[in-house]
């Protein structure tokens, strides 16, 4: 689905990422994990066009999108859910899920998509259903990531990138969100790309972990072989 | 399907809400100027234009977070649209030349949107407070088309027949040529209010929204920023387009001493004082900006001031206005207001809790 090859994204002198290869499979939840500063998020905002890469290809569905607009990422299938909950704060809830809807407008119509309406979205997370007509800086921090995770889905994407959703969140509603994730890859079929600096609740959901570290690879595991080993966990994943 | 009737209906309320407070607006803008003498009719004809600007500059401002010292510039654009149109034998009928007016304009703001996209805040403040500064002196230049320092005179639209029977069955007066115009004024401030009430509830209005709050946010979801803004700048521009025609006409002079800096800052006081983003904010700023100088310069020359002394206090008393708005009042009158239903409405709900201060 998503092939990143020797892609390269640099900040002035400092280098975000430094030749990262890698693979997000169909249907598949790929985890980047890695310390602060490891790139995670660097490689998010490279795929979703929001930083320009220095060398490098990024390809979807076998089509180079490697400098394309941030804007047209999400008529291509791809949705970026950014880090610390991009809610647009003065915008309503039901507003900032029309934002969402409006990128699936020149989607094909026929596109495997567990959220198509409104009313799907609130169905999925009833709490914003309950606050549709509240301003989205009223919401909680749980609430808000929701919210964005509802407006991503709206776009109908076949890729969907998750940027930190465990970020301040309550144990009890980062396993809720996790949960959801993988209800929404087995039912419908969605690739995603989750970064996460919590690997322990990120390698439960996921099927492939990608490691990182100052801006390079240095593993690319099954999830269930990151789970296990001991020796890596330590080293770079902190548990 | 639901969500689909759902918004459709909201649509419809919404249409129907804006269409009845224009409706209101027209008739009590009717009423006022048939009831005031002459003089207050001429300073409602002015405040139909600089309400038109304000407005457009409050949605710019207020809902796309732009910024704009050259809406004064924009202005002058129109009025000198409209001057060289209604300068011939048989002009065209003033809704047409004003329509010609709003196009030109809207494609000097697409130039200038262009680079204002790029620039933000301060910068974005200057480059526009040089149009402000450049545009005029174009008149100074092009001497033979804008006759440089003197102006252009404007013609004033003669009152079609229709309108005379409807004034004097209205108040059984005779219609002059200024009256006309007053309505002319009024009219296009009701089409102006009109799209402006629609504009922040519709898809464009929350565009706006989106790319004012959160650029990330408004980008992932598929806008276009440089293009919002610019499509900001541009109906922008095309009210100050409008507000320039009403104002030729009103003031039947279309001169580059008109169309300084003073202007373009004014407009924007007025959209800060009545309350960013509120369009009965910039009605009250546009009021404050026409009857205020007046008032003060008489009330003045009431209490024995000279009356050059009398002229000086206006400016004065308009700066500690506004820096007594932005001291006590920072959202304007009509941010002010709002916070303070909204804690009283909190207070009604839940007597017992204590609201939240700030």
């Amino acid at each position: 689905m998503l092939t990143i090859t020797d892609l390269t994204t640099s900040y002035g002198p400092v280098r975000a990422l430094d030749s990262v290869d890698m693979t997000v499979e169909a249907g598949r939840i790929t985890a980047v994990l890695g310390a602060n500063g490891a790139g995670k998020t660097s490689l998010l905002r490279t795929v979703s066009g929001l930083v320009r890469p220095s060398s490098g290809t990024i390809t979807l569905d076998g089509t180079d999108i490697t400098g394309a607009p941030v804007e047209s990422m999400v008529h291509r299938g791809m949705a970026h859910v950014p880090e610390g909950r991009g809610v647009i704060a003065e915008l309503t809830v039901e507003e900032n899920l029309r934002l969402g809807a409006r990128g699936a407008a020149k989607r094909p119509s026929d596109a495997p998509a567990p959220v198509r309406t409104l009313d799907d979205a609130y169905q999925l997370f009833p709490v914003l259903g309950d606050r549709r007509s509240a301003q989205a800086h009223t919401l909680s921090g749980g609430e808000r990531q929701m919210l964005v995770i509802a407006r991503a889905l709206l776009a109908r994407p076949t890729l969907l990138l998750l940027d930190e959703p465990s970020l301040g969140l309550a144990p009890r509603i980062v396993a809720q969100i996790f949960d959801l994730i993988r209800t929404l890859v087995a039912d419908s079929g969605l690739t995603v790309l989750l970064v996460e600096q919590n690997a322990r609740s990120a390698l439960s959901i996921a099927h492939t972990g990608v490691v990182l570290n100052l801006g390079k690879v240095v593993v690319t595991e099954s999830a269930e072989v990151l789970r296990n080993d001991t020796a890596l966990r330590h080293s770079y994943l902190g548990f | 399907m639901s969500t689909d009737t759902t918004a459709k209906r909201l649509l419809d309320l919404n249409l129907t809400r804006s269409l009845l407070i224009s409706l209101g607006v027209l008739l009590v803008g009717v009423l006022l100027l048939e009831s005031t003498d002459r003089y207050t009719n001429t300073q409602l004809s002015s405040l139909t234009y600089y309400a038109i600007a304000a407005i457009g500059l409050t949605a710019l401002t207020g809902l796309n977070g732009q910024i704009s010292l050259g809406h004064g510039a924009l202005m002058a654009v129109g009025a000198y649209t409209t001057a060289l149109l209604l300068d011939t034998e048989s002009p065209l009928p003033f809704p047409v030349v004003a329509l010609a007016a709003v196009v030109v304009t809207s494609v000097v703001g697409f130039v200038v949107g262009i680079g204002a996209a790029r620039l933000h805040g301060p910068y974005l403040a200057g480059a526009t407070l040089a149009l402000a500064v450049a545009l005029p002196s174009v008149a100074l230049y092009f001497k033979g088309t804008f006759n440089g320092e003197v102006g252009l005179t404007v013609a004033s639209p003669r009152p079609p027949e229709w309108f005379v029977s409807f004034i004097d069955a209205v108040s059984g007066e005779f219609a002059t040529s200024s009256k006309y115009v007053a309505y002319l004024g009024l009219f296009c401030l009701v089409v102006a209010l009109f799209f402006a009430l629609n504009l922040r509830r519709s898809k464009v209005g929350r565009h706006w929204r989106a790319v004012r709050d959160q650029e990330v946010a408004a980008e992932i979801a598929g806008i276009n920023l440089g293009r919002t803004r610019v499509q900001a700048f541009v109906i922008s521009a095309a009210y100050a387009g409008l507000a320039g025609a009403v104002m030729a006409v009103v003031v039947r002079l279309a001169a580059p001493s008109a169309f300084t800096i003073v202007l373009s800052l004014s407009l924007l006081t007025a959209a800060v004082i009545g309350g960013l983003g509120s369009i009965t904010g910039a009605f009250i700023g546009a009021a404050v900006l026409v009857f205020l100088p007046p008032w003060v310069t008489s009330l003045s020359t009431g209490s024995g001031l000279s009356d050059t002394q009398a002229a000086q206090m206006s400016p004065f008393i308009y700066g500690i206005v506004l820096v007594l708005v932005m001291l006590l009042a920072p959202g304007g009158v009509m941010g002010t207001l709002s916070t303070a239903w909204r804690r009283a409405r909190l207070r009604r709900l839940h007597p017992a809790t204590p609201t939240q201060k700030g």
